[in-house]
């Protein structure tokens, strides 16, 4: 025990020593908060568009001017009287979208009949493409009903966004982002932090000593047990203050379920290490083996929904998927064990299983 | 009659905060001396060494190795020196012969020097069977040789070798020694380190530091006269006891 | 430059002969780009919906089924209960409930316009967004159609219609990307995203291998300088690194079919000052820290912020202002928008200069401070 004691000192001592990995560790969390909380946003806004008028008129005018004080939703930044314009335009990023007029648009409309207007919206992302265009649509549809035309029909959709009211992207990033977090002190450093042993040969001393092999993982493995606890924490803190994300459930249980995620993530950082001696490969092993899956896969950006079949499939192994999930329920809509007790089964049948695994294949392979 | 310094230190200093591992040192090298840089692990030679070959910035004193200021012509140094370090700092993963090639080309050999002294040298020291092997397979001594032929490849003016014959068979620092003397011979300037005393006798002169500074320095015969003994072992002992002289223990003398 | 090349050749030597490390630069990221590709989607759809119709008239069931048909919605309950609904919500197995009051149609009949009720599990932010659209135009559309049945005196006859209010005919186009498929702006998005964290990885940790291993003091002691040093560095990393683009953007076109519209000469050319930048960037890291572990952990977490900036997941135009000023400082930003400029707009080397001149800028301040930062001599 007191052998234990003293390889945890010592782990401490390499962590406070590491200056620079150590910055990486605090201030990680901390900007990708930040980022996450204030850049990224899909929301559309200051849409760039341009005008192709050949031949203004008292119409034409009134609806460009309609585009023009929509606040914060357009900005006019091109008018140009030829559609040839508009490629280069495009291409360059000036315009994400353009309405085309054609000339006598107000005669034909004193005329009574239909007015072409031509709306091109750059559909590179094609989100971004759909929610232009209904903005397009709206301003068209807005300057229509002020001259006097009137649907015949409405149904009127009176919509409530639960769990999320506001819609913040930043609720929904807090979990996944507790995750990312984990999985990188988790996985990453220890899958780092043996390997660094072995390559520079240090591990044979802590071998040759009376030490079991067992104390050795353990004594390296708790002080990141530590660290990415204390991570954890910090994430949640951070956005509850700076943007308000709620706990609305059980903090505890979600304390808990977090242990259980490092749990995991350790293992799978102690099997890479034990396949490997190259500090290289085991960085990369675990970038591809955790990193990307946890971004990826586990419905932190992209909704798991939106992916074909057989990738939902693969996300089922990846334990982030399961600890995303638990999280956002217990945050979000504040339920407690009696609704994720499926989800936290699946997350400690795979500790198990990752733990048994990696305690042998380190055992085999330090022989 | 002014004799040809290849190298010249005046009260050189390097400190890390509050350790001064070396404490103005002065001590001078002739060109085509063959020099032993003596003292136990840990006194400092090393660090003087690093200074010396521009690979670190001395905190004290000065020192010109050929023709060249330390602390402000490092890099007109590095033309005419060749370096094997106590560590070994070759790559495992080429082999011999990729190893060479690569220091040849850094130092503007052509081709066919590379090939001529690489053939040379490895016959010389017996490893021309090794060339094509990785370095990561064979064993120390063999390494040593390799930094050995790397070090004096580009046939520098000034050669420092530190510790080239710690973790090497005897055969292999008989080899060592007479390649040194025969460079020594043909003009090179030869910096030895070690803490073998017995290897201090084929030095011309040699110099030891204790805790950072120059205990002694002469000829070997010089300093076994000084200390009144036989070997420079003993010399070394004297130096290195804290208070100075202790008397050698009954029946310790050969 | 014999100096620089013989550096250069033993840095190719190191890479081949370690396969684990080849392996991660050619076959790992091709692997990512085919899994990952198919993962990152915005697009909603088969959203579960569940259905709570309390007038069950012809209106709302042909409503529903209208929801059910348009391939965005998946209907798994049409006649629930509003408690169930509110279970189905907490547990996850609906992300949508339509709720239809008792009296649609009539309302719909009697005075031409009806509430009813969507609720949307907007735990996922921006997909609820998406939801909600899909589901208004679906509603819009729904009451254009049945508008002719239920309230015929209110529309009159077409000639009444034709004369009483202006009407804009509005064609709309998707450029670049009609069939609105994720693919064509993902791809090029991770392709680039993989190349750079590959380089910028394995460039950092080279110098500070070194350090560790004890190689870099012999190669000190030699006259070689810090510019022919670190430009020996930098060679067999780009050389592999656009290697690497090529193929990925072979099997982006294979398996993903991205268009591939502008030149692609143009594209290898601004993919080299890139890659220079991002190297260099990489070899600079490498000359402040000591360890491998540093290396990696700083590289990570500065690539991590370039990639969340880049516009490669969300757009830019979608961050705030002061944001979108600090990504104008990072390359992979400026090589993204070239790159979906150049594959997906077709645009030309006149469209793309302004990001090409800063990318170029990088590449020659970042070459230059990483043979600046580099010492051979220790202080």
């Amino acid at each position: 025990m007191r052998a234990l004691l003293a390889l945890l000192r010592k782990e401490l001592y390499h962590i406070r020593r590491d200056r620079r990995t150590l910055a990486v560790l605090v201030l990680m969390p901390i900007v990708q908060v930040i980022l996450f909380g204030f850049a990224i946003s899909t929301d559309v806004k200051n849409v760039r568009i341009a005008i192709v008028d050949p031949a203004p008129d008292s119409e034409t005018q009134a609806l460009r001017h309609r585009f023009a004080s929509t606040g914060g939703t357009f900005q006019v930044t091109a008018v140009v009287p030829r559609t040839s314009h508009l490629e280069s335009l495009f291409q360059r990023g000036t315009a994400q979208a353009a309405v085309v007029f054609e000339p006598g648009f107000a005669t034909r409309l004193g005329q009574g009949l239909p007015a072409p207007l031509l709306v091109i919206v750059d559909a590179t992302e094609p989100n971004t493409g759909s929610a232009i265009q209904n903005y397009v649509l709206a301003v068209v549809s807005a300057y229509e009903r002020e001259r006097g035309a009137s649907s015949p029909l409405r149904i009127v959709p009176a919509v409530q966004m639960r769990f999320n009211p506001t819609r913040e992207s930043k609720h929904l990033f807090v979990p996944g982002l507790m995750a990312f977090v984990l999985t990188i002190i988790s996985a990453l450093m220890t899958a780092i932090s043996l390997t660094r042993e072995k390559e520079t040969g240090t591990i044979e001393a802590l071998l040759v000593s009376p030490l079991h092999p067992w104390q050795i993982v353990v004594g390296k493995v708790v002080p990141y047990l530590g660290v990415g606890f204390v991570s954890v924490i910090a994430v949640v803190v951070e956005a509850r203050l700076i943007f308000d994300v709620p706990v609305r459930g059980s903090v505890w249980l979600l304390l808990a379920e977090g242990l259980l995620f490092i749990l995991v993530s350790l293992s799978i950082g102690i099997l890479i290490s034990a396949r490997t001696s190259s500090q290289r490969v085991a960085m990369m092993a675990a970038l591809v083996g955790t990193m990307l899956p946890t971004m990826l896969l586990s419905g932190f950006m992209f909704p798991l929904d939106s992916m074909p079949r057989p990738l939902q499939l693969v996300a089922q192994v990846v334990p982030a998927r399961w600890f995303v999930e638990i999280a956002r329920s217990i945050m979000l809509k504040g339920v407690g064990l009696e609704f994720l007790w499926q989800e936290t089964l699946v997350l400690a049948a795979m500790a198990l299983v990752l733990l048994t695994m990696s305690a042998r294949s380190f055992h085999a392979r330090l022989e | 009659m002014s004799v040809d310094l290849a190298i010249q230190a005046t009260d050189l200093t390097r400190s890390f905060g509050t350790f001064t591992a070396v404490d103005r040192i002065t001590f001078d090298v002739r060109v085509g001396e063959v020099f032993g840089f003596l003292g136990a692990n840990g006194a400092g030679k090393t660090t003087a060494i690093r200074m010396l070959t521009g690979l670190l910035a001395p905190t004290g004193g000065v020192a010109t190795v050929a023709g060249h200021d330390v602390a402000t012509g490092a890099e007109a140094i590095k033309n005419s020196i060749g370096y094997m370090s106590q560590r070994f700092s070759l790559y495992e993963d080429l082999t011999v012969i990729e190893n060479i090639r690569l220091y040849g080309g850094i130092y503007n050999l052509s081709s066919g020097e590379i090939r001529a002294r690489a053939d040379a040298m490895l016959a010389r020291l017996g490893l021309a069977h090794a060339a094509t092997t990785q370095v990561r397979s064979i064993p120390l001594g063999w390494r040593q040789k390799l930094a050995f032929s790397v070090a004096l490849l580009h046939a520098p003016r000034i050669v420092f070798l530190d510790e080239p014959t710690s973790g090497v068979d005897p055969i292999t620092r008989r080899q060592f020694w007479e390649l040194i003397y025969e460079t020594a011979a043909a003009g090179t300037t030869v910096l030895v380190t070690t803490h073998y005393m017995d290897e201090a006798e084929y030095c011309g002169r040699v110099s030891i530091m204790v805790d950072g500074r120059i205990g002694a320095m002469g000829t070997p015969a010089e300093l076994k006269d000084e200390f009144d003994v036989h070997s420079i072992d003993e010399v070394f002992v004297r130096l290195a006891r804290p208070g100075g002289y202790a008397p050698a223990p009954p029946g310790a003398q050969a | 430059m014999r100096r620089i090349l013989a550096l250069a050749r033993a840095e190719v030597l190191h890479v081949t002969r370690d396969r684990a490390t080849l392996a991660q630069i050619f076959i790992v990221p091709i692997m990512q780009l085919l899994v990952l590709s198919n993962a990152a989607t915005f697009e909603v759809r088969d959203t579960a919906a569940y259905v709570v119709d309390q007038d069950r008239s012809a209106t709302s069931r042909g409503l529903v089924e209208r929801f059910a048909a348009s391939g965005h919605f998946r209907v798994i309950e049409r006649a629930g209960s509003p408690a169930r609904a509110n279970q189905a919500l907490l547990g996850g197995e609906a992300t949508v409930v339509l709720t239809i009051p008792a009296d649609f149609e009539a309302l719909l009949v009697r005075t031409g316009a009806a509430p009813l009720q969507i609720v949307v599990n907007a735990e996922k932010g921006s997909a609820a967004g998406i939801v909600q659209s899909y589901a208004a135009r679906i509603l819009s559309a729904y009451a254009v159609e049945i508008a002719p049945e239920l309230r015929p005196h209110s529309i009159g006859g077409a000639g009444a219609r034709a004369r009483s209010a202006p009407r804009v005919d509005v064609h709309v186009r998707h450029w670049y990307n009609p069939t609105l498929n994720y693919k064509h702006y993902m791809v090029p998005g991770i392709l680039v995203s993989l190349v750079t964290m590959i380089a910028t990885l394995l460039s950092a940790q080279n110098i500070a291998r070194e350090k560790e291993l004890g190689t870099l003091e012999q190669l000190n002691v030699t006259p070689i300088t810090r510019g022919q040093f670190i430009t020996a560095k930098l060679l067999p990393f780009w050389g592999l690194a656009m290697m690497d683009f090529a193929i990925g953007l072979t099997v982006g076109w294979l398996f993903f079919d991205i268009p591939i519209r502008g030149s692609l000469p143009l594209l290898f050319a601004v993919a080299a000052v890139y890659l220079t930048a991002v190297l260099a960037i990489g070899l600079w890291i490498s000359t402040l820290v000591d360890t491998q572990q540093q290396a990696m952990f700083v590289t990570f977490f500065v690539m991590m912020i370039y990639l969340l900036m880049s516009g490669l997941f969300t757009p830019v135009d979608s961050m705030p202002p002061w944001v979108q000023v600090v990504s104008e400082f990072t390359p992979v930003r400026h090589f993204v928008a070239i790159s979906r400029a150049i594959l997906v707009k077709g645009a030309g080397l006149a469209e793309i200069a302004r990001p090409l001149a800063i990318l170029a800028g990088y590449a020659a301040v970042m070459w230059l401070l990483a043979i600046r930062q580099y010492s051979k001599r220790s202080a």
